[in-house]
């Protein structure tokens, strides 16, 4: 009884992790096709603004954890702009030799990766700089919940009933809106979304913006409990990666279903071998042969199976 | 004007210098011209003399890692398998070539820990190749599967400081890494055989006086020169030519009659021996490796060398590699990573094509003497140096 109630924390909490890891990546490289390298340093923008309203501003935790998620997507809004999308620069250029200076990364896989791998060095330096090694943590709040002899921190419950909030909201927002609809007309097709009127230029921006907020929220809820480095946004790059693609095309139910597949692998194994180094190589490796066996990811494979049904009736 | 008048003349030319050149030269490649190979020839000597003014021990270190370069540049850029494996056949080929030199340190035992390491990057590579290709994983996915391999290695390979984790006498060691490899010495113990690192000679030069040169340095400069001549062969071959058309369009080179998968078997199998080859080297010199070289921002390094310089350029692969690699290691202060990200930035922002085949292009499209086509390679001595 205790240890299935053990083994159904860690479920939870891998859970967590790995949904509020992938929540932002599965719209910045899901819908876009940006392979963001720098979703570890956005979560880690909305971590460190959140710790610093709180500690120096004073502000509730609440609060704090909402500027997390505007610094953060206005932040977002402004790499989109200046690197991803190209439209500063273009603007200067267009004003001073008359042309356009750069082309838009979307859709360019490696290239993207490269231009936000070195904007992760700068922000990662950049944050050490201004900030030094690490800054005063936030409380962990809410206090633990016991049973046996053993006590769980009521917070990290509490970050998975959010990840299963946020992705009915995203999910909401990008299947069930207007602007949703828009959204995925620019990516599936952008030159006929815009003759039928579809300002993408603006969906591209506010998208971008939606995703690196949803990183920050990632980096507020995870504020008080985690140690606060500038390197804290590394730890959840590949979990984030590996979610998203194993996830397939239907990204936000992907990344639900994959985060529910790999959070159970890994509670599993953690839990056995009581090791969360094994238990982090059997995600890994789930994620591997996922990728191998099930190539369009798992919602690929479901779509496959209902279409495969549909037909023999 | 380069590319067309040389071609006559490599195709004309029957003399043996001749026939090299047309073996090295073709559409796959910058650098057809006369001038190209004059610079190129300059270059070359310019390394052979480096050791005589700067450290050739430090500089080896760049030549070791372009050889890591090349092998992403050949599988990406001409493959178009864009992959962040190339470090685990790497870290494999150290670690290989740490076990078995360990166990057997002697001349014939090390020579054949460097033959191990680039054997167990080439099975490696085929092991993960097989898995991948014949599959039918493709694209961005096999991108995954190679990050989260070089994941799974750093992850499994930091734990193993436990003595369980010993082969032989090598013990794995953990996140500290495996202290204490064998100096290099190559050959059959007892017959013939030299060692490499940490065995300065001492020459006596007329104008400059003793300096003290490091062989390793020139070993990895042969090897890298032997391997960056072979690959141009290879890419300018038949073959190489098929395996532009698997980059360019997979499904149609199948139409054609090819094997595609086999192509991007073959070629990933090449790329790991030519990582695996380059990690050995990497482990020889500093005489330890760790886990970081499966760390993700090791992972990433290559993509960068290979992006910045040009990926379907091999020689962008090797300049970027050591341009990128000298700057970071020879800027310091806490500035030093904020502009490296910036130039990486602005470097694929404007440049997405890299910067050899820019150059090659600006050269290619205007009337330029022979004179000026030899300073065009400047930026090339500017960074080596």
């Amino acid at each position: 009884m205790v240890n299935g109630l053990n083994l159904a924390f860690q479920f939870l909490d891998s859970f967590a992790f790995v949904v509020l890891a992938a929540a932002g990546l599965a719209i910045i490289f899901g819908i876009m096709g940006v392979i963001n390298l720098a979703h570890g340093e956005f979560i880690l923008v909305g971590a460190y603004a959140t710790t610093v309203s709180a500690t120096s501003l004073g502000l509730p935790l609440p609060l704090a954890m909402a500027a997390g998620v505007l610094v953060t997507a206005l932040f977002g809004v402004v790499v989109e702009r200046v690197i991803i999308s190209g439209f500063v620069p273009n603007w200067i250029g267009q004003r001073t030799v008359g042309r356009d200076l750069v082309e838009p990364l979307y859709d360019r896989l490696a290239d993207s990766m490269v231009a936000t791998f070195g904007l992760s060095l700068i922000m990662v330096q950049g944050a050490r700089i201004r900030f030094g090694n690490s800054i005063d943590q936030i409380a962990t709040p809410f206090g633990n919940v016991a049973y046996g002899e053993f006590s769980y921190s009521t917070y990290r419950l509490v970050l998975a009933g959010v990840s299963v909030a946020l992705l009915v909201v995203v999910y909401y927002v990008f299947t069930r809106t207007d602007f949703g609809t828009r959204v995925r007309a620019t990516m599936a097709d952008e030159q006929t979304a815009r003759a039928l009127g579809v300002d993408t230029d603006r969906t591209y921006m506010l998208t971008f913006g939606i995703g690196s907020g949803l990183a920050g929220l990632t980096g507020a809820l995870f504020a008080p409990v985690l140690s606060m480095q500038p390197t804290l946004g590394s730890q959840f790059l590949v979990e984030a990666f590996v979610a998203v693609v194993v996830g397939g095309p239907s990204v936000v139910l992907g990344t639900a279903l994959s985060g529910g597949v790999l959070g159970a692998v890994n509670a599993t194994v953690t839990n056995l071998t009581d090791s969360t180094t094994f238990g982090r190589i059997a995600l890994l490796l789930t994620a591997i042969l996922a990728l191998r066996f099930l190539p369009d990811g798992i919602t690929g494979f479901v779509e496959r199976v209902r279409t495969r049904r549909e037909e023999g009736e | 004007m380069a590319t067309g008048s040389t071609d006559g003349v490599a195709g004309t030319d029957r003399s043996l210098l001749g026939r090299v050149r047309g073996r090295l030269e073709g559409p796959n490649t910058v650098g057809n011209s006369r001038g190209f190979w004059a610079g190129f020839a300059l270059a070359v000597v310019a390394l052979v003399a480096y050791p005589l003014v700067g450290s050739g021990e430090q500089f080896s270190l760049f030549l070791v890692l372009a050889l890591l370069g090349l092998s992403l540049s050949v599988v990406w850029g001409y493959s178009g398998v864009l992959s962040f494996g190339q470090v685990v056949f790497f870290g494999v080929g150290g670690y290989a070539f740490g076990v078995v030199s360990i166990n057997f340190p002697d001349a014939t035992g090390i020579t054949g820990a460097v033959l191990a390491g680039v054997a167990l990057g080439a099975v490696s590579a085929a092991l993960l190749g097989y898995f991948m290709f014949y599959g039918g994983v493709r694209d961005v996915y096999v991108t995954i599967i190679t990050l989260v391999a070089t994941m799974v290695m750093n992850t499994f390979m930091a734990q193993t400081a436990g003595s369980e984790w010993t082969i032989g006498e090598a013990a794995l060691g953990g996140f500290n890494g495996m202290p204490a490899i064998p100096l290099l010495e190559l050959g059959v113990s007892g017959v013939v055989s030299y060692q490499f690192v940490f065995n300065s000679i001492e020459l006596f030069l007329p104008a400059v006086g003793a300096v003290e040169v490091d062989p390793f340095y020139y070993l990895a400069l042969a090897l890298l020169l032997a391997t960056y001549l072979g690959l141009r062969a290879l890419v300018n071959s038949d073959y190489g030519r098929v395996m532009v058309a698997v980059r360019e369009d997979q499904d149609r080179t199948r139409m054609f009659g090819y094997d595609v998968k086999r192509v991007k078997l073959l070629t990933f199998t090449l790329g790991g021996a030519l990582a695996g080859l380059s990690g050995v080297l990497y482990a020889a010199r500093n005489v330890y490796i760790d886990p970081q070289v499966f760390a993700l921002w090791f992972a990433t390094l290559p993509v960068i060398w290979v992006s910045v310089g040009g990926r379907k350029s091999l020689l962008g692969a090797v300049l970027a590699t050591i341009g990128i690699e000298y700057f970071r290691l020879s800027i310091e202060g806490e500035m030093a990573l904020v502009v490296l990200g910036a130039l990486l930035l602005v470097f694929i922002v404007a440049l997405p094509g890299g910067v050899v085949p820019w150059v090659s292009d600006r050269l290619a499209g205007s009337e330029l003497e022979m004179s000026e086509i030899d300073d065009t390679d400047a930026p090339r001595e500017v960074t080596d140096s």
